[in-house]
């Protein structure tokens, strides 16, 4: 074999949203890591929609943070409009949401990886492992380069065996504009893996100069933006509107006209898609009722001319495109700078995966991002610190770092992927996640910088902005707890609308008023009116939910229960008749650590764990 | 897993036409070959065929003539290789036929492993299992069809029901919290609380049905008591239709309490006579009160017992004192004696009047012992498909029924969604621990074929 590659600990094949993540991760934990993209100029690109967060992602993100990711800090720096979505629903329900100067946070991105430490960006495209008995020892490239490695991390993205589709005609391609990674999928496929087919897709990028903003309502950012990153103080970025229109009845039969060349209807794409983030010949279609659909046209960049018509994925003809474009108020003379299109991809099914996102089948070899059949940005990057990190630790023999649902959105995420596999696109919903009430945006770094830290990946600055940040809660809780308003403190009662105080009552007992908020209280206490408003804000949720936390905390006593029942490794499941063919089937495919684990295998019939149950039980 | 071959007996010990061996596991065919010599030329057992023949020992002596039958896995009750022995009914009989199948190594069965073997085999449900074993104690027949109603599966279908159901509000409820920037309503508030409302009380009247399927299943318990000499072991006497309990004219035979059996109109009855209560220095009789005493928590129902021809006294005062706060139905015994008027302390409870001595009365306290199981419904008017009987089900029930409560609380306190979301899952989470598991994935399964979403 031809080598004229380098040694390292680490190699990261892919430099996305996740790749960036996995690579910076792996090069915090002091591990000396390499970056291969297929293209320099294409580092955490976003192929889709410019921004960053949303319900569920935006929790991600504030995880990735607590975790000493680079995403929340890069687009606190490159983001162009923020809003917290929910603001009229609980805290645990909120989240954050921003648009990107796409350019900008592509070149911060590639800068941060450039300079890291330990860390080097090359040029490669991978197109088989360097594999011995079943253990990762590297990577070639089409060209024959060879690099080694201790431990490889594969974030393909929808490069591998990428086929672009517009209208009847396709072409391979990993996104527009870039070639597709042939040859490592089937290089996959011959080690035994299972390689699946998706279908994702984006809408017409429109030229800014053709569109009549003035006909369309504008949807502002809140002013002040609040930032990702626990570390960032403040967004001083200029911030711009985004713009709604709709679809209406001409659009839709316009449509309906295009479908007889629709790939997706004409039965040419046979990956499946995911049902969250339809075309909008999907939509049309599949809910003919609707006579209209919400779009919302997002700038990519401060000084950029590209429009991202958010709603109008497509994989129409241009000419149909083109028509129903015009149909739309505010669009009657649009430009399309370049059309939508559907792409089909090759992705590695995660039930193969441990949920250290090692694979199964090759040691020391890790998935991340849409190789795992996941959708978003968020998700790839929660995926890639993960899994980089475990590679990392792994080189280094260090213990994985594996975060349970009860930890955070990045642990349901990964638990979902390894033991229900992905049939379609996955993406987070709040809806997954069994202790949402637990896992909000706020408190992401009280849950998961003790363990970034543990294992290396939170740097020491802010470990002592953490601890700082605990020290204030504490500070403010026992104030809450020891400051009382007495029942003769009418100027107090009065100001506060109180009513009768018989017995006086301590802060912490008004503020579970729900008509008081902390901020009335400070002028009752110098040390509480002394804290950031991020601890005071934790110190009103804690206080003011807390039934609802307990019953939750409760809750997650009782998963804790069945995930520490232990399902030794190369456990018999032939042994047990009890369980069906196909129970035994699921089980031998993701062999769960935990009974918890077991239980949460679709198909696993709750007859079947009571089984496992009763056996494990007995030893 | 256990693999080794178990044996019991599946008639009841004791003499009888018939006595039945049962024995499953892998050996159980191989065991039945040693032993049992069929009639004729027959080489090889056909499953599921009854053939005669005779039992032998290890010697080769005849212990009886027998049928057998053997049940090859899957298609037995056990989903393993199960054989039968039908011989004559008797202990000595039946002890050497399994002393044989012991010495070629089986093993005596532990109680319910038949069962438990289904189970494990994944032939019986948690649900179907419980039934199974509900069947078999049956104390009546009513009894007996809430039991085999479990069985075919009610308990499960009814609760597959609410679970569809609440899962399809969770549906509603997820969707407005996940797509805030898709154009969906908060769903019609007064549809969701509709269908909560129709699920909780749908979900009450299986709770209010329960206390009559538990009764059906575990009798009702029905405590005689009273002051000494009133007639309390009469009335056990005259209930039973046969002389139980002593009976003399010395206050303070019955020293002890006495629980017999008993079905009125298809109802189970557990009747407990117990010592007259008084205040007495005998240190066995104050035992028997204090038993007496200790059982009156747990009875459904006390028949107090007071002698209708005479003033109530100190001793009956004492009585009511004991059961005041169980379920009373007073009973004025001596009716064919002259009868005084009744103190205004006993004058609130339901009352019949009889007499042990004449048999007067009686079918009216049956029918108002009756009456107190299910108001005035009779038993054959009940669907038994939605009658729960196990206390475990119950409790699941109970918690659900708790959060459905919370949410329609929540609903029109106008809470946000996620809490909403909370008392839904909770309720699904109590029903799953009765059938099958919701899943998170079904949720959004429902959210996509409901909702256009998607920007």
């Amino acid at each position: 074999m031809a080598s004229c590659g380098s040694d390292y600990q680490v190699i990261v094949v892919g430099g996305g949203h996740a790749g960036c993540e996995a690579a910076l991760a792996s090069a915090r934990l002091g591990c000396k890591t390499l970056l291969l993209n297929m293209s320099l100029d294409a580092v955490a690109q976003m192929s889709c929609n410019p921004a960053i967060g949303g319900l569920a992602k935006g929790h991600l993100v504030k995880e990735i943070d607590a975790l000493g990711g680079e995403m929340g800090i890069n687009i606190d720096a490159t983001g162009i409009q923020y809003r917290i979505l929910n603001t009229r629903k609980g805290p645990a329900v909120q989240a954050s949401r921003a648009q990107a100067d796409r350019r900008m946070y592509a070149e911060r991105m590639k800068r941060v990886v450039e300079r890291f430490p330990l860390l080097d960006l090359k040029h490669g495209v991978v197109t088989r492992l360097v594999v011995k008995n079943h253990q990762v020892g590297g990577v070639e490239t089409m060209e024959g380069i060879v690099f080694t490695a201790g431990a490889v991390v594969l974030t393909t993205g929808t490069f591998m065996r990428g086929l672009i589709h517009v209208g009847m005609s396709n072409y391979p391609g990993g996104r527009a504009g870039e070639p597709a990674s042939v040859g490592l999928s089937d290089f996959l496929r011959s080690l035994g893996m299972e390689v699946g087919r998706l279908k994702t897709g984006t809408p017409a990028r429109l030229d800014r100069r053709s569109i009549d903003f003035s006909r369309l309502e504008p949807q502002y950012g809140d002013d002040p933006p609040k930032p990702f990153s626990f570390l960032t103080k403040k967004i001083d970025r200029p911030q711009v509107p985004c713009h709604i229109t709709y679809t209406n009845s001409r659009t839709h039969d316009l449509i309906r006209s295009g479908l007889d060349r629709s790939p997706l209807y004409s039965g040419v794409i046979k990956g499946i898609g995911p049902r969250y983030c339809p075309s909008i010949e999907d939509k049309v279609v599949r809910f003919p009722d609707k006579d209209r659909h919400q779009i919302f046209l997002e700038p990519e960049g401060v000084d950029c001319a590209e429009i991202y018509p958010n709603g109008l994925a497509t994989s129409l003809p241009p000419d149909v495109q083109k028509a129903f474009l015009r149909s739309i108020p505010g669009l009657e003379a649009v430009e399309i700078m370049r059309p939508g299109y559907a792409i089909e991809y090759d992705f590695v099914d995660p039930i193969q995966l441990y949920p250290t996102l090692e694979t199964k089948a090759v040691d020391s070899l890790y998935h991340a991002g849409q190789i795992n059949g996941t959708s978003g940005y968020e998700e790839a990057a929660a995926q890639g610190l993960i899994a980089g990190a475990n590679a990392a630790l792994k080189v280094k023999g260090g213990q994985p770092l594996v975060l349970g649902r009860d930890q955070g959105y990045t642990g349901v995420l990964i638990d979902d992927l390894v033991n229900l596999g992905s049939r379609e696109p996955y993406r987070m919903f709040t809806s997954r996640a069994e202790y949402r009430l637990l896992l909000r945006e706020d408190n992401a770094d009280q849950r998961l910088t003790p363990a970034g830290y543990a294992v290396g990946l939170v740097p020491e600055a802010r470990w002592q902005l953490f601890e700082a940040k605990m020290e204030s809660l504490q500070r403010g809780n026992e104030r809450l707890r020891e400051v009382r308003v007495s029942g003769a403190d009418r100027e107090t009662s009065e100001r506060l609308n109180l009513g009768e105080l018989k017995n006086g009552a301590s802060l912490l007992e008004l503020l579970r008023r729900p008509e008081l908020a902390i901020k009335d209280l400070l002028f009752l206490d110098a040390t509480l009116s002394d804290l950031d408003e991020d601890v005071l804000n934790q110190l009103d949720i804690s206080t003011k939910y807390q039934g609802y936390i307990d019953r939750q905390l409760e809750q997650v006593e009782r998963f804790r229960r069945t995930e520490n029942v232990v399902i030794p490794d190369g456990f018999n499941y032939d042994r047990l008749p009890g369980l069906s063919a196909e129970v035994q089937e699921k089980l031998k495919k993701v062999s769960p650590r935990s009974l918890g684990q077991a239980a949460r295998i679709p198909g696993v019939t709750p007859a079947a764990i009571a089984i496992l149950s009763v056996l494990l039980r007995r030893g | 897993m256990d693999t080794d071959t178990i044996i019991a007996s599946a008639t009841p010990a004791g003499e009888g036409g018939i006595g039945i061996l049962r024995i499953s596991g892998r050996n159980a065919e191989n065991l039945l070959r040693h032993f049992f010599k069929p009639i004729g030329p027959i080489s090889s057992l056909e499953s599921h065929r009854l053939y005669l023949g005779t039992f032998e020992d290890r010697d080769g002596n005849l212990i009886d003539e027998v049928m057998s039958v053997v049940m090859r896995a899957p298609k037995s009750y056990t989903r393993e290789d199960v054989a039968e022995v039908h011989c004559h009914g008797g202990l000595v009989i039946m002890r050497r036929i399994m002393d044989q199948f012991i010495d070629g190594g089986a093993r005596l069965a532990r109680p319910g492993e038949f069962t438990f073997r289904a189970f494990i085999n994944g032939r019986l449900d948690l649900c179907k299992a419980e039934a199974v074993i509900d069947l078999i104690r049956a104390r009546s027949e009513s009894a007996g069809r809430i039991a085999a109603a479990q069985l075919k599966g009610s308990v499960s279908r009814t609760i597959h029901e609410f679970q569809s159901e609440i899962a399809d509000l969770l549906a509603l409820v997820e969707a407005y919290i996940d797509f805030p920037e898709e154009d969906i309503e908060f769903a019609d508030q007064e549809q969701l609380r509709f269908s909560s409302v129709s699920i909780f009380s749908r979900i009450e009247s299986i709770l209010k049905n329960f206390d009559f399927g538990r009764i059906l299943r575990e009798g009702l318990s029905v405590l005689i008591l009273g002051k000494p000499n009133v007639g309390k072991s009469s009335l056990l006497n005259i209930l039973l239709g046969e002389s139980r309990a002593i009976v003399t004219d010395i206050p303070g035979t019955t020293r002890d309490t006495i629980e017999e059996n008993l079905v009125l109109s298809g109802v189970p009855l557990r009747l407990i006579d117990t010592a007259g209560v008084r205040t007495t220095n005998d240190p066995v009789e104050s035992e028997g009160v204090f038993r007496a005493q200790n059982k009156i928590f747990s009875a459904d129902l006390v028949l107090l017992v007071i002698d209708g021809s005479r003033p109530t006294d100190s001793d009956d005062l004492l009585a009511l004192e004991f059961c005041r706060e169980s379920k009373i139905l007073l009973v004025q015994n001596k009716a064919d004696l002259s009868t005084v008027e009744l103190d205004e302390r006993f004058v609130v409870f339901p009352r019949v009047s009889v007499s042990t001595r004449t048999g007067e009365g009686i079918d009216r306290l049956k029918e108002a012992i009756v009456g107190l199981v299910h108001g005035d419904q009779a038993v054959g008017e009940v669907s038994m498909d939605t009658v729960f009987s196990d206390r475990r089900h119950r409790e699941a029930l109970v918690r659900c029924s708790a959060s459905v409560q919370h949410f329609i609380d929540l609903l029109s306190e106008g809470a946000s969604p996620e809490f909403l979301a909370l008392d839904l899952r909770d309720a699904l989470h109590a029903l799953g621990e009765i059938t099958g598991e919701t899943t998170p994935g079904d949720i959004l399964d429902r959210i996509f074929t409901r909702f256009c979403i998607g920007k």
